[in-house]
């Protein structure tokens, strides 16, 4: 067995008090999509935040690659390869398809105090990288990303964190927002990018599509992991009733039957 | 890696690949800017008609082409740092304040004008930094920041002038160089300001699109945390661009002083609403992430002249501010028209085959 690429030992997290996540331990290997399961408020967005250097954990142990690691900021995440794609892409909509893809990390040409942002190799590594996960219909590197479809958005801050050498990908409700033709695409980048050797980390609460792209999944419920589980291990009904929290669920389904009855 | 130089090989190489010629109008269609192009096109034709030869006359010309100096000087700075998603009201003060700086320095005192002038910029770049630490350090919205310091500003220069001087205007003598430098007029009548701001749109230009820093204003504006989190300094960003406003104002207090002999305390109020006109009119997204330094020149011309230009048609002036509150109004809706439709742009040979 190979040391996971990133793993989680006995993570808690407390925000005055308040307990929003509890003992978590997870493992997420190269090349396989690991698929964070919960329902609103579950601790989903804090588990992420604490991978992703925004919130350092009360207790436990965040290793990469068997190397204890502790995250001061962001930037520190990203450095060991972590990078996070946020809802909606977290790009610029004025800005075209190059300028946003290189924010921050700019190629340069020229010297000294007259180095210029080259935008032509800009826009071009652009426009190569997103139609290496498929997306063809992005051409031009001027492009404004206001103009691209959500879909689009998700490859283009994809194909930028995986270029500046992401090796984790995080991923936070990339189809919430989308149509079924725009989700479907999303979950294929997520094959593409799960091919190329990224351990990706989808998180979701719809069930579905964690199912068709994911090689492992834990559910979260307040805070805490009620289930661990691998591809194949539980019926899509069974991770529903997990993840609306099982008898509260089959509680709610006999008042509703009861007012259906009543009316 | 082959690339070709910029501009006209790109635009010759794009015909290679499926693509459609569209005409340079049809173009720029595409450019949000276009809106404010065609607000400057538009009001120039107004009062060219309305105005007549006087308006057209080298006279008329300077004396909106002056205005649109001394306003651009301060609204290209202003205008980054909107591009950027803050605003900076504290620019007419630092304009009192380095004008005041100056005359009591080099005119009340009798310091060599170089002295009073790095004195005058020296409060500007202060008051730019002690706006970009509050802000930044705070979380104050930047508005509130600046109009404390437009206001404190405001009463230290009032303050300290009667203190020193005993008076609120003072004159001043400057030498010939400063005067040539600051204060000259070409031929009789265009101020060498406009030269100062014609150099200052062209290397903020440059800066903006194309080296990265444009690029880090860019994404600041569109998106801090984002932005943030991709490594820019993002508070370091902002502190310069509040210095180059105070710079920019402070400049223009160098340049009224010189060019006036003379400074008086109330002067510059009227940049603080100007300036920000000139850059909404010029197509910047008041909430950051968009704008042009070309749009913040054409949005000053646009100001520049309806401010003028109601003096050539002989109608009352007491209407100039109602023709410009319509303007506003118009050249507002027509950007985020203009800036929809560059949204919405796809090209339409980019469609699978």
């Amino acid at each position: 067995m190979t040391t996971p690429l990133l793993r989680l030992t006995g993570v808690s997290k407390s925000f005055l008090g308040t307990h929003a996540l509890q003992d978590i331990s997870l493992e997420v290997d190269a090349g396989k999509v690991l698929c964070l399961l919960g329902d609103n408020g579950a601790g989903k967005s804090t588990l992420i935040k604490i991978m992703s250097g925004f919130h350092k954990p009360t207790t436990g142990t965040v290793e990469i690659n068997g190397e204890p690691v502790t995250f001061e900021s962001p930037r520190d995440a990203s450095d060991q390869g972590i990078a996070t794609v946020h809802q909606f892409g977290g790009t610029f909509p004025l800005m075209g398809v190059g300028r946003c893809f290189f924010v921050g990390a700019e190629p340069t040409k020229g010297w000294g105090p007259f180095k210029l942002f080259d935008k032509k190799v800009a826009g071009d590594i652009a426009v190569r990288e997103m139609q290496s996960l498929g997306i063809t219909r992005v051409t031009d590197g001027n492009r404004l990303v206001g103009s691209l479809s959500g879909g689009e958005r998700q490859a283009l801050a994809i194909a930028r964190a995986v270029y500046f050498g992401a090796n984790v990908l995080i991923l936070d409700e990339p189809t919430a927002a989308l149509g079924v033709k725009e989700a479907a695409h999303v979950l294929r980048i997520i094959m593409q990018a799960r091919a190329k050797g990224v351990a990706v980390i989808l998180v979701t609460h719809n069930v579905r599509h964690a199912m068709m792209v994911g090689d492992h999944f834990a559910v979260l419920i307040r805070g805490q992991k009620a289930d661990d589980f691998r591809k194949g291990e539980r019926t899509r009904e069974e991770i529903t009733d997990l993840m609306a929290g099982g008898e509260a669920m089959a509680d709610l389904e006999a008042e509703l039957a009861q007012l259906q009855a009543d009316a | 890696m082959t690339t070709l130089p910029r501009t006209t090989a790109q635009k010759e190489t794009a015909v290679a690949p499926p693509k459609q010629s569209e005409s340079p109008l049809g173009q720029l269609r595409h450019r949000p800017e276009a809106g404010a192009l065609i607000g400057t096109v538009s009001v120039f034709v107004f009062f060219a008609i309305f105005g007549g030869e006087k308006f057209l006359a080298t006279g008329g010309a300077a004396s909106w082409l002056n205005i649109a100096a001394e306003l651009g000087i301060i609204a290209i700075p202003v205008g980054l740092l909107m591009i950027a998603g803050e605003l900076d009201v504290s620019v007419g003060s630092v304009l009192a304040g380095s004008s005041m700086t100056l005359a009591i320095v080099s005119g009340y005192w009798g310091a060599p004008m170089i002295v009073g002038i790095l004195c005058a910029l020296g409060l500007g770049v202060l008051t730019g930094l002690l706006n970009g630490l509050i802000v930044t350090r705070t979380n104050v919205p930047s508005l509130v920041v600046t109009l404390a310091t437009l206001s404190g500003l405001a009463g230290l220069t009032l303050g300290l002038s009667r203190v020193t001087t005993g008076t609120t205007s003072v004159p001043i003598s400057p030498d010939p160089l400063s005067k040539a430098l600051f204060g000259h007029l070409i031929a009789g009548q265009f101020e060498v300001a406009i030269f100062w701001w014609l150099g200052i749109a062209v290397c903020v230009t440059v800066l903006l699109q194309m080296m990265k820093y444009g690029n880090w204003i860019f994404a600041i504006g569109g998106d801090k945390e984002s932005a943030r989190a991709t490594g820019i300094p993002v508070n370091r960003v902002k502190i310069a661009l509040y210095v180059a406003s105070g710079f920019g104002a402070a400049l223009v207090g160098v340049i009224q002083t010189i060019l006036y002999n003379g400074a008086q305390v109330a002067n510059g109020q009227s940049f603080v609403f100007n300036s920000i006109i000139a850059v909404v009119i010029g197509g910047v997204l008041l909430t950051g992430g968009y704008g042009s330094v070309f749009g913040v020149v054409l949005g000053t011309l646009t100001f520049a002249i309806v401010n003028q230009g109601i003096y050539y048609t002989g109608w009352n002036s007491d209407w100039a501010s109602l023709i410009l509150g319509i303007l506003i109004l118009t050249a507002v809706l027509m950007n985020n028209t203009f800036r929809r439709l560059a949204l919405s742009y796809k090209p339409r040979s980019a469609k699978k085959a």
